[in-house]
């Protein structure tokens, strides 16, 4: 258990507050090299696991971003046309065979790596976040487990690139599409849920240490009760650690000094119209109370 | 374990593998999916944290074996019930564990493990699989049931069948319409790659020039549902038509009407079935009464109108046509919604009975001002709109 105590030391040290578990399944990922798979509402820090990762293993972090129509070439390779052109352009006057232009025009000079490959031919195994996976296409979360089962990636004009390095590859999803069987198996898989009390009141203290212990504590409750709510978008932890941040910058001491006030900066924590229209000042005012 | 002798730890060591393989087997019968690499990596995980920190084993094992947030959820239970129980003596062990141990006896006999996994999914019937395995099962009894008119649907499983056939319908329409606007049109744009490649032939001037074919953007779906009394025989149906839509078009939205508009798709989208059933209880309330299909409009346009419909949406009403309400004010919202939107579809699913002509009042005004006016009252039928709607 050493280790894993460890492990979370340096990850509370790096600012991400993980629950022992969570630290367990990282360095168990970190000695299998499996991809991890993180499930959970959006913010809830899923992303942020990545981030932090990076920092503890003191390497770099390679962020794919997908969306629908992600395609090979922006998450892969692309050539570099304008600079492929200037070279035949430049090549018309030499001599030589067909064969060895192309074979020129098509090195890696004129390669532009995309995060995918990026990440395999890095020197030092770098954090590979695939981000939102479920926004992507069914064919490319195919060809993702194709690079994340082999680690290589073959271009057709280049030939194959085997991964120099094996990175740390973690996943996210919220859950807007159902991921296919075949990537669930190749992954470690954590589900990530809404922090609890004392867990958000460590995150918001230890990111933002000069916050007075009475204000975290009404911030986290206030919180927890609105997820509570039926609402129609849920903060995360990202939105609390925004209104704390906003709340300390208005030299709050606590929440029930000034209701007013707080009204005006439930925009950090309220997103969508319908959850403005809901919470009242009567409802403000109470969850206020209850936060003592 | 220093203390134990390195004999004595070797033994220790063959037994909880023993028993660790015996979890994996029983992980598997339960449904989980995990094949040769997952054991050898649990044997892996094995050999560096060791086995007898049971609280690391959980976090280790549930990391490598789920792949879902259900089966996170059994987990524990599952965890608890093989290894919390076998520190009591053999007798006492739950009869679910003795189950799962007679069949490993069973399939040694046998003399192949895909055996018994074959055997627990027979036993186990339809819960992963139910989409698979439903369809098999049911081809001929679909056929039937693909012209009977919902209404006629009596008993409680023909009904279910068709709930299910509908909904996944619903599913495929997404597939069939990206694909089929996919080869439709083609775009104008230049693919670099093709194009270079072809101007090497030429010495670099790109005289053969290769276009990209443009992916059509799927258009946005809104339903509006009928649940007034007239409706009420369908309503559940098209609900359920709602939902594979609503799951499978990820910008689709779904509402329900009778004097009141209320919007479903949350409660749609829900994948808790339980949890899904009481957002729309809570919606409910007030269904079958009569309905006032201008007046929903009106409140459609004036909440969502701006917000969701554009230049891609495709709406589609889905009701009888008797309306308690005023023809002008549905003639005029109908105008309305048609500025903002690409196309309106009018589902009635009356239109597919003998005889019946489009007689109510609001009916009759509102069909000029539709691009598709189509009868929904079986299968046969829903599956007709998929390509009636492809022409649009």
């Amino acid at each position: 258990m050493t280790d894993i105590s460890q492990f979370q030391t340096r990850l509370t040290e790096a600012g991400y507050v993980a629950e022992n578990d969570l630290a367990a399944t990282l360095l168990l990922q970190s000695k299998l090299r499996r991809p991890l798979l993180l499930e959970g509402d959006a913010g809830v820090g899923k992303t942020e696991v990545a981030k932090t990762l990076a920092k503890v293993f003191d390497c770099s972090l390679i962020r794919l971003q997908c969306y629908e129509g992600l395609d090979v070439n922006s998450a892969v390779y692309e050539w570099n046309y304008q600079h492929q052109l200037l070279a035949i352009k430049m090549q018309e006057s030499q001599g030589g065979s067909l064969a060895s232009k192309e074979q020129h025009i098509f090195s890696e000079q004129y390669l532009l790596k995309r995060p995918l490959l990026q990440a395999i031919t890095m020197d030092t195994p770098p954090v590979l976040l695939v981000d939102e996976i479920d926004r992507a296409d069914e064919e490319f979360e195919a060809y993702l487990l194709e690079v994340l089962s082999d680690f290589q990636i073959s271009i057709p004009e280049l030939g194959t690139i085997k991964a120099s390095s094996k990175p740390h590859v973690i996943l996210t999803s919220n859950g807007t599409r159902e991921l296919s069987d075949a990537i669930r198996r190749r992954c470690l898989y954590h589900f990530v849920d809404y922090p609890s009390f004392d867990k958000e009141l460590r995150i918001i203290t230890t990111r933002m240490p000069e916050i007075s212990q009475r204000l975290a504590g009404q911030v986290v409750e206030y919180v927890q009760a609105l997820r509570k709510m039926d609402m129609r978008k849920i903060p995360g932890v990202a939105e609390t650690l925004d209104w704390a941040a906003a709340l300390l910058k208005l030299n709050l001491s606590s929440l029930d000094k000034d209701p007013e006030l707080i009204m005006n900066t439930l925009v950090c924590l309220l997103k969508t119209k319908e959850d403005h229209d809901a919470i009242t000042r009567d409802v403000s005012d109470r969850l206020i109370a209850r936060a003592g | 374990m220093v203390s134990v002798s390195q004999q004595d730890d070797y033994m220790l060591a063959e037994s909880l593998l023993d028993r660790l393989l015996g979890f994996l087997r029983l992980m598997r019968s339960n449904g989980y999916q995990l094949g040769i690499q997952e054991e050898i990596d649990v044997m892996k995980m094995a050999e560096f944290s060791g086995l007898l920190e049971p609280r690391r084993m959980r976090w280790g094992l549930r990391a490598l074996l789920c792949s879902c947030s259900d089966d996170w959820q059994r987990f524990d239970e599952l965890f608890d019930a093989y290894w919390k129980t076998a520190n009591r003596s053999r007798e006492q062990r739950s009869s679910f564990a003795k189950k799962i141990d007679r069949k490993n006896g069973l399939g040694g006999q046998q003399g192949g493990g895909n055996q018994v996994t074959e055997a627990d999914h027979v036993e186990k019937g339809d819960d992963g699989d139910a989409d698979d395995g439903g369809s098999k099962g049911g081809a001929s009894a679909q056929a039937s049931l693909a012209r009977t008119d919902f209404r006629l649907l009596a008993d409680e499983s023909q009904m279910r069948e068709m709930e299910r056939l509908v909904e996944r319908l619903a599913r495929q329409m997404r597939r069939k319409m990206t694909r089929r606007q996919h080869i439709q049109r083609q775009g104008r744009r230049i693919h670099l790659r093709r194009t270079i490649r072809n101007s090497l032939r030429y010495g670099g001037t790109p005289l053969e020039l290769a276009f990209m074919k443009r992916k059509q953007q799927v258009p946005r779906l809104i339903l509006l549902l009928d649940v007034s009394r007239s409706m009420s025989l369908y309503s559940f149906l098209f609900l359920r038509f709602a939902r594979g839509i609503v799951e499978a078009f990820k910008d689709a939205d779904a509402f329900v009407y009778h004097t009141r508009l209320v919007h479903v798709t949350d409660a749609l989208r829900e994948r808790d079935m339980t949890k899904a059933r009481e957002k729309l209880a809570l919606l409910s309330a007030g269904w079958s009464g009569g309905t006032r299909i201008g007046q929903c409009l009106r409140l459609f346009n004036r909440d969502y109108g701006r917000r969701i419909v554009n230049s891609r949406s495709l709406v589609m009403i889905v009701s009888d046509g008797y309306d308690t309400g005023e023809p002008e004010e549905l003639v005029q919202q109908l105008q309305e919604l048609k500025q903002r939107a690409r196309k309106i579809v009018w589902l009635n699913p009356l239109l597919g009975r003998v005889g019946y002509e489009p007689t109510a009042c609001g009916m009759q005004a509102a069909l000029p001002l539709l691009d598709l006016f189509a009868s929904a009252h079986n299968l046969e039928s829903l599956l007709q709109l998929e390509s009636d709607l492809m022409k649009l």
